[in-house]
């Protein structure tokens, strides 16, 4: 079966946008109407981060960000509340990236199968590699959604090989060794590692974290990666604008629409 | 990884994808470096010329007359630096040494295992950084200025509850961005594989030497033994070399203000979940997000605790008890007068647990305490809860 994550990648004609969110940041009536904005801008597929006490894959922007959401009152049951709404007016692909424990006290099985009702298509956690995969990825093929795993410069050929059996919806490359937020340079390694991967896999592969500028996303597209990933340049957004919330979507709609037009 | 990750269903390797290849190159440099003879004969010359190994195993007549049973304490608070935290330290420094590491960083809660690792450094010519919350800089003042003057840096934390938890948070990030040329020098049995392996591996040094001290002088094994527990290191290096036999073996963890109010007795009041790599017992709400702990000591003010003691909690091998702030520090008082040695607030623990389980003892039972660490940091906040003048 193929998830609207799969089909977007198939039919594609460019590098896919995705577009990343808190959910909840800074409120629950904020985020829903910050996901519509990034969808109208052209965001091919949304990565909604279901905030976790303790995000050691992130860095400081999404540290403030995840604080903000978790104040506001975000919890798993808000999450799948908030995709259902959107649910209702978008049939833009949606991933999930959360951390272990959040799945694990839903109850995996669970987790899974109330994120497929809401309209979930993804999920991605940013804690567990290969190693303690299984139980996620059965319930996610179970549920009918893709487990997204991650790849980086430092991944061995013996665990690439692994993680390409095992993975679902595309490939999850961290372009930068370290933290979310953004970088200036894309590593000479990551392209490395671009081409390590493309030569092993068709599968789609997708490098995200330090990415943020239009310079970036146009020398990323050159490297035949079939999507980039922006987190922290989008949020940072928001938190230059927390309490006015007309002109934060006028900045983040702007943001992602350049983004968009850098992708050709 | 070659070894299994697991004790029983505890443990593993939660981890970024990005950290996995060091964690790989750290077991098997932990696998094949550690049990050479080189490594042996190194780790040998540190643990006894440089740091006071072995340490003993003192009779305290007082206490044993007070409480009605043989008390024996492995003094581990006369371990160079204080605090048992140096036996671990030593030997990850050296491994990260051995595998051309030049950088080593560590969290620190109550600031020994920060001192241990800046000691490490130092003796083995390697940079140290030290992360700390912001509130254990505050309360831990003494092993800051032991750091600094030790050669380390110390980055404070202001991120979250601004204690040992968030400390780990920050050294793992750091780890993740430098993992080619730095070695995350993990203070407890925590964090994923190899590492409560490794660290209880390096602590064992402790039970072991305990145990054939009490046989020289006893003629027998001891009855019951005491810890105290944070992430576990303590405990599980005294723990270990006794698990096969019949002694009883009893953590004391961080009760706080009391298991209804702000406590850090994570086997006691959590239920099991991920957290900083390993899946282990946690204080958590419903969602799965992390709590903040509280204790009057930080070396216990974690919500979290070493995979391998859920293990041991589980299969009731080992009973976990909490005791509270006051207790804490009225056996911290205790022990100061009773036996002339002031112990660290977290080891008080393991004496107040001590002291009620004596009551259930015979005349002629013998009760180890493992004393983890001395009291000096911590006299100047015993000083202020309890109105004492200095
Ligand atoms: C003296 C002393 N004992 C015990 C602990 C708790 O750690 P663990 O449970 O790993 O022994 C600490 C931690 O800082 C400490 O300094």
């Amino acid at each position: 079966m193929t998830t609207r994550i799969g089909k977007a990648f198939a039919r594609r004609t460019r590098p896919l946008l995705i577009a990343c969110l808190v959910a909840g940041d800074p409120g629950y009536h904020d985020s829903l109407a910050l996901l519509r904005e990034i969808d109208t801008a052209g965001a091919n597929i949304i990565e909604l981060v279901m905030p976790f006490s303790d995000p050691v894959a992130d860095g400081p922007v999404m540290q403030e960000a995840i604080r903000r959401a978790l104040m506001s009152g975000m919890n798993t049951d808000a999450l799948f509340s908030l995709i259902r709404d959107f649910r209702e007016i978008s049939e833009t692909p949606i991933l999930i990236l959360t951390y272990a424990n959040v799945v694990m006290q839903r109850g995996i099985t669970a987790f899974y199968r109330e994120a497929a009702q809401a309209g979930v298509d993804g999920v991605a956690l940013a804690d567990v590699p290969v190693e303690e995969a299984d139980p996620f990825c059965r319930a996610a093929c179970d549920a009918g959604i893709d487990p997204i795993l991650f790849i980086s410069q430092t991944t061995s050929e013996e665990r690439l090989l692994r993680i390409v059996s095992r993975g679902g919806g595309f490939l999850y490359l961290v372009a930068a060794l370290g933290v979310t937020g953004v970088r200036g340079e894309i590593d000479p390694a990551t392209i490395e590692c671009i081409g390590r991967v493309k030569k092993v896999s068709s599968f789609p592969l997708v490098p995200g974290f330090g990415i943020g500028s239009q310079e970036q996303v146009r020398a990323y597209s050159r490297t035949g990666v079939d999507g980039v990933i922006i987190g922290s340049a989008i949020v940072n957004e928001i938190h230059d604008q927390v309490g006015q919330p007309e002109k934060m979507r006028d900045a983040v709609g702007r943001k992602v629409r350049d983004l968009v037009a850098s992708l050709g | 990884m070659i070894e299994s990750t697991r004790f029983g269903v505890y443990g593993g390797c939660f981890v970024p994808e990005t950290l996995m290849a060091a964690l790989e190159e750290l077991e098997s440099g932990f696998r094949t470096i550690v049990p050479g003879k080189e490594f042996r004969e190194e780790i040998d010359y540190y643990l006894h010329e440089f740091a006071g190994r072995r340490t003993p195993l003192t009779f305290c007549r007082n206490m044993s007359r007070d409480l009605g049973c043989r008390i024996y304490l492995k003094r581990e608070d006369l371990l160079h630096s204080g605090a048992h935290k140096l036996n671990n330290a030593l030997g990850q420094a050296l491994l990260a040494k051995c595998m051309g590491k030049s950088r080593l960083i560590a969290e620190t809660g109550a600031g020994q295992h920060g001192v241990a690792t800046a000691i490490a450094g130092a003796a083995l010519g390697m940079r140290v950084e030290v992360y700390m919350g912001e509130e254990d800089i505050s309360r831990q003042a003494l092993n800051v200025i032991r750091m600094k003057m030790l050669g380390a840096t110390v980055v404070p934390v202001t991120s979250g509850s601004r204690t040992l938890k968030d400390a780990i948070n920050e050294a793992l990030r750091d780890w993740v961005a430098n993992v080619r040329d730095t070695h995350y020098l993990i203070g407890s049995v925590v964090g994923p594989h190899p590492f409560p392996t490794m660290v209880r591996d390096f602590q064992t040094v402790i039970g072991k030497e305990t145990r054939s001290q009490i046989l020289a002088r006893e003629g027998r094994l001891p009855d019951a033994i005491v810890a105290c527990v944070g992430g576990g290191s303590n405990a599980i290096g005294m723990f270990t070399p006794f698990l096969s036999d019949s002694t009883a073996l009893f953590g004391a963890e961080a009760g706080g203000e009391g298991l209804d109010g702000r406590h850090g007795a994570t086997l006691c009041g959590g239920r099991p979940g991920v957290l900083h790599g390993t899946y282990s017992y946690l204080l958590q709400d419903a969602f799965g997000q992390i709590l903040e702990s509280h204790s009057v000591s930080a070396g216990l003010d974690y919500p979290g605790v070493g995979p391998e003691h859920s293990y041991l909690k589980d299969s009731m091998r080992v009973t976990y008890r909490p005791v509270t702030d006051r207790e804490a520090i009225d056996s911290f008082l205790y022990l100061s007068k009773t036996e002339g040695i002031i112990p660290a607030l977290e080891s008080a623990h393991a004496v107040s647990l001590a002291r009620n389980i004596a009551g259930e003892m015979e005349k002629d039972d013998i009760l180890i305490i493992n004393l983890s660490g001395r009291g000096d940091k911590d006299v100047a906040h015993v000083a202020a809860v309890t109105g004492v003048c200095v």
